[in-house]
């Protein structure tokens, strides 16, 4: 041993150098894999934010709605006064537009000038005679909202500066927008009817109250169904079900049947629903069963999860003092796993209110002004309505694209936060 | 009308709960004999009689009520009003004499048709009262059949739970129904497709244009079915979608798992989850919104023309959209990989870089492998986004700032507007959803497949 050359133990200093330099490049190397993946967090994060931002700036203003404040008189040869209802608001509406500008005389110019305001504000004043006929043969202020075009010119949307050839408002309509700003008659106001108002072609009229309905008694039919049978088929599979190859048949088709694609679900309903049953399309009854056939394979796999987390000593407990294997379940083990379960649903409920394809199908997107009744009245979803208003071309649909965008994302983020509330409040460490 | 039907039944039963109850307490309280079950059991006993065969004769009822009053109306039809008319004629035919009959009147109808819808208003009257009185014939023959068998020493408890057993088969097995039901509708459709167009001209077919002419007098192309190009588009924008997500969701797995501190992985994880809670209607809006206008300007600045809705920009959101999935996979992957590998490795002096590339991601790349893949069969499957950010066209390309279509896109927009299903047009989406559902079935199989085995390698 002592023989041997001392240089083979002992570094020479170029030996040495050469280590120091190959340990700072593995310790370079180690920190730029550190900083890509700080970088691919960054992207994501910076993604989400980019995403919630650009939603929220091109919505914002689809919840301010500019409007005009209108002197009407209601004229008994215009409104009958036992039967206010049937009306005729639309004159009552342009007497009152042009009683403001009595220079207009030209045919066309007085059309352009009655095209400022909405086309609904006719039905507000109707309704307003309606509620009140003591109104009628009186002349009083109604604010009403004014066409998309004065709306996106107030939002500044539209410049003056842009040729009047490429603007969907007319330099002759800009100027009585201009004199009614100056006699103080334009104001912006919140914008409720985005929320209480049925869908409509005008993007002044239009809101979301028809889809927010639809989408509640889809929920409503697929909860009811999702629910119990979810929870019955999972308890059925974690307790009672023995060990062999049919059980483990249903196990592995409810795991795929998680994984299908959500628009295979939407063939399924077609093809099923509305073909071999002769349900009526675009109803929400049949959007909630498709849904719930969607939802059915996530609810059962999370109440698995919460049953299975259940200790087996609350189990054998209660068998040891007489409890029947059903009785275990339904005083225990339920009860113990319930918070769970919920949150889960909670969960899977705030999936099917997003999901979009299997709706399409079925057809809740279609044109529905009216007011839905219940699960058997033809009715949008909100996320349909969303896909509707992106397809609109109208300047107006794509802030108030974002804008329902932003109702929707409110509905999960409350939907996802009881879901965390809960899981905070019961959940149990065994 | 059906809801209160079943609000009504729901009350009888508990009305028969009550009932039963009562009863078998009443054996306690006047023979004095020990009762085998609690009396909630005979209640139930009796409830379960009453509520669960009237239910199902009512959805039974309910299923096939409209098929049977169809057939039976286009069956008094004089055959004179029917001759000479197609499917499609005959299925408006029924629609009007249903509008007539809810005093729906849009053009004089014929004598025949006033006649129909008057015997049918008739008919649906009696069907809703025949239901009526079935379920109520049902449920009372339950309860005086339930309650005939009430006696102290019953065995209440063991029927009761024989119910229970037998409904939770019944809705574990409403899982294989589903799938059974899947399969089946869109064979059965794809069927009707194949006949009128031959598989392998849709398997490997190279022009799809599937705008047909419905009505006669329709100008249109007389449709193409070869599906090649839709499945070459799904393919390119899923590629993209991967080469975005997988380097983007694996790195910021690494970074959470190894080497960031416990609060920020507190805060970073839970908001990259929010990426895979968002709809994906929105993501199709953002696309539209947002990205494709600037890759659009992008390529603009750099010479390139890129079209408004091209694969690049539809891939990319999808991409996004996908990160948390697969980041979420990589992360379980990575934990799995037993301590005692990870510790070596460091013990030896290497540093936490090459333990991660060199010994972590080897050890867990087969579960890594396994969350690619559901995330590919997830991003095949995905609808919304393409549909609102992908092109309509078919476009047999591979450059990705062209617009191409893809599978889920064509099967909404051949269904959308139009529920015939007689005609190829509609067919053929059922046809691509089978292609979907089997594409999509087979990757997750294999997923679970790779998934499984890794995990054994370390039990």
């Amino acid at each position: 041993m002592s023989n041997l050359p001392a240089n083979k133990s002992v570094e020479t200093g170029n030996q040495q150098a050469q280590r120091e330099v190959r340990i700072r490049q593995r310790y370079a190397s180690d920190r730029r894999l550190r900083y890509f993946g700080l970088g691919a967090v960054g992207i994501a994060l910076g993604f989400l934010v980019l995403l919630v931002s650009s939603i929220s700036y091109s919505g914002y203003q689809a919840f301010s709605q500019t409007h005009v404040v209108l002197e009407v008189t209601i004229d008994t040869d215009k409104v009958d006064a036992a039967d206010p209802f049937k009306g005729n608001y639309r004159g009552v509406v342009r007497d009152a537009v042009r009683a403001v500008f009595p220079g207009v005389t030209n045919r066309r110019q007085l059309r352009d000038l009655v095209g400022i305001v909405s086309s609904g504000a006719q039905y507000m004043v109707r309704d307003r005679v309606v509620a009140d006929p003591g109104l009628i043969n009186t002349t009083f202020l109604i604010s009403v909202p004014v066409a998309d075009p004065v709306d996106q010119f107030h939002k500044g949307n539209i410049s003056r500066d842009t040729r009047e050839s490429l603007r969907r408002i007319s330099d002759q309509e800009i100027e009585w927008y201009d004199q009614w700003v100056s006699a103080g008659a334009i104001e912006s106001r919140f914008n409720w009817a985005l929320i209480f108002s049925s869908d409509s072609r005008y993007p002044e009229l239009a809101g979301l109250k028809g889809a927010i309905a639809g989408s509640f008694y889809a929920l409503l039919v697929c909860i009811a169904i999702s629910f119990p049978v979810g929870i019955a088929a999972a308890v059925y599979l974690e307790e009672f079900a023995p060990k062999n190859r049919w059980t483990n048949l249903v196990e592995v088709n409810i795991n795929n049947l998680a994984a299908v694609p959500s628009i295979v679900f939407g063939l399924l309903g077609l093809a099923v629903f509305l073909g071999w049953f002769g349900l009526p399309r675009s109803v929400p009854l049949v959007g909630g069963m498709t849904l719930a056939l969607m939802t059915l394979p996530t609810i059962v796999i999370v109440t698995r999860v919460a049953i299975s987390a259940v200790p087996p000593s609350i189990r054998e407990a209660a068998m040891g003092i007489g409890a029947s294997r059903h009785q275990v379940v339904m005083h225990h083990v339920l009860p113990l796993s319930l918070p769970g379960i919920m949150t889960g649903t909670i969960i899977a409920m705030a999936q099917a209110l997003g999901e979009t394809a299997p709706l399409l199908l079925i057809g809740m997107n279609a044109f529905i002004a009216g007011d839905t009744g219940g699960v058997m009245d033809p009715s949008t979803a909100l996320p349909t309505q969303i896909f509707i208003w992106a397809d609109s071309p109208e300047r107006g649909f794509v802030a108030r694209t974002s804008a329902a965008i932003m109702v929707l994302l409110g509905f999960l983020i409350v939907m996802n936060g009881i879901a965390i509330y809960l899981r905070q409040k019961f959940e149990r460490r065994w | 009308m059906v809801l209160t039907v079943f609000l009504s039944l729901l009350a009888a039963s508990s009305v028969a709960y009550g009932l039963g109850y009562r009863r078998a307490a009443g054996f306690a309280a006047h023979t004095g004999q020990r009762l085998h079950s609690r009396p909630s059991y005979h209640g139930a006993y009796i409830a379960a009689w009453v509520g669960i065969p009237a239910f199902f004769l009512i959805l039974t009822w309910l299923t096939f009520q409209n098929t049977i009053l169809d057939a039976l109306i286009m069956g008094m039809l004089p055959s004179d009003t029917l001759a000479g008319l197609d499917q499609g004629k005959r299925g408006l035919l029924l629609l009007e004499i249903k509008s007539v009959a809810r005093g729906l009147i849009f053009k004089e109808p014929t004598l025949a048709v006033r006649e129909a819808a008057e015997t049918y208003v008739r008919w649906l009257w009696l069907a809703r009262w025949g239901m009526f009185a079935a379920a109520s014939l049902c449920a009372v023959t339950g309860f005086s059949l339930a309650r005939s068998r009430l006696a102290p020493r019953f065995k209440a408890r063991d029927k009761v739970e024989q119910v229970l057993n037998s409904l939770m088969v019944l809705c574990a097995a409403l899982a294989i129904l589903t799938t059974i039901g899947i399969v089946v509708s869109l064979a059965y459709e794809s069927i009707f497709f194949f006949k009128a167009v031959p598989v392998h001209e849709f398997l490997f077919g190279l022009n799809w244009e599937p705008q047909i002419a419905i009505r006669t007098d329709q100008v249109a192309g007389i449709g193409a079915f070869g599906a090649i190009p839709v499945f070459a588009g799904t393919f390119l924008i899923s590629i993209i979608a991967m080469a975005v997500a997988v380097p983007i969701g694996l790195l910021s797995a690494i970074y959470l798992a190894e080497y960031s501190s416990p609060q920020f992985r507190a805060i970073t994880k839970p908001a990259l989850e929010i990426l895979s809670g968002v709809p994906t209607i929105v993501y199709g809006f953002f696309a539209i919104l947002v990205i494709s206008p600037v890759i659009r300007n992008f390529g603009a600045s750099l010479g390139l023309d890129i079209a408004p809705n091209s694969a690049l920009a539809a891939g990319a959101v999808m991409g996004i959209m996908i990160v948390p999935f697969i980041s979420s996979l990589s992360d379980d992957a990575l934990k799995a990989v037993p301590l005692s590998l990870r510790e070596g490795s460091l013990a030896m002096g290497a540093t936490r870089a090459e333990t991660i590339t060199k010994v972590l991601f080897p050890a867990a790349l087969p579960g890594i492998l396994g969350g690619v893949l559901l995330a590919v069969s997830r991003v095949i499957g995905e609808t919304m986004i393409v549909v609102m950010a992908a092109g309509l066209i078919a476009n047999l390309t591979a450059d990705p700032f062209q617009s191409v279509t893809t599978v889920t896109v064509q099967i909404v927009t051949l269904l959308i507007g139009d529920t015939a299903f007689d005609n190829p047009k509609t067919l053929a989406a059922f046809a691509l959803g089978l292609m979907l559902f089997l594409i999509t079935l087979v990757l997750n199989v294999i997923a679970h497949r790779v998934a499984q085995k890794y995990r054994e390698q370390y039990e």
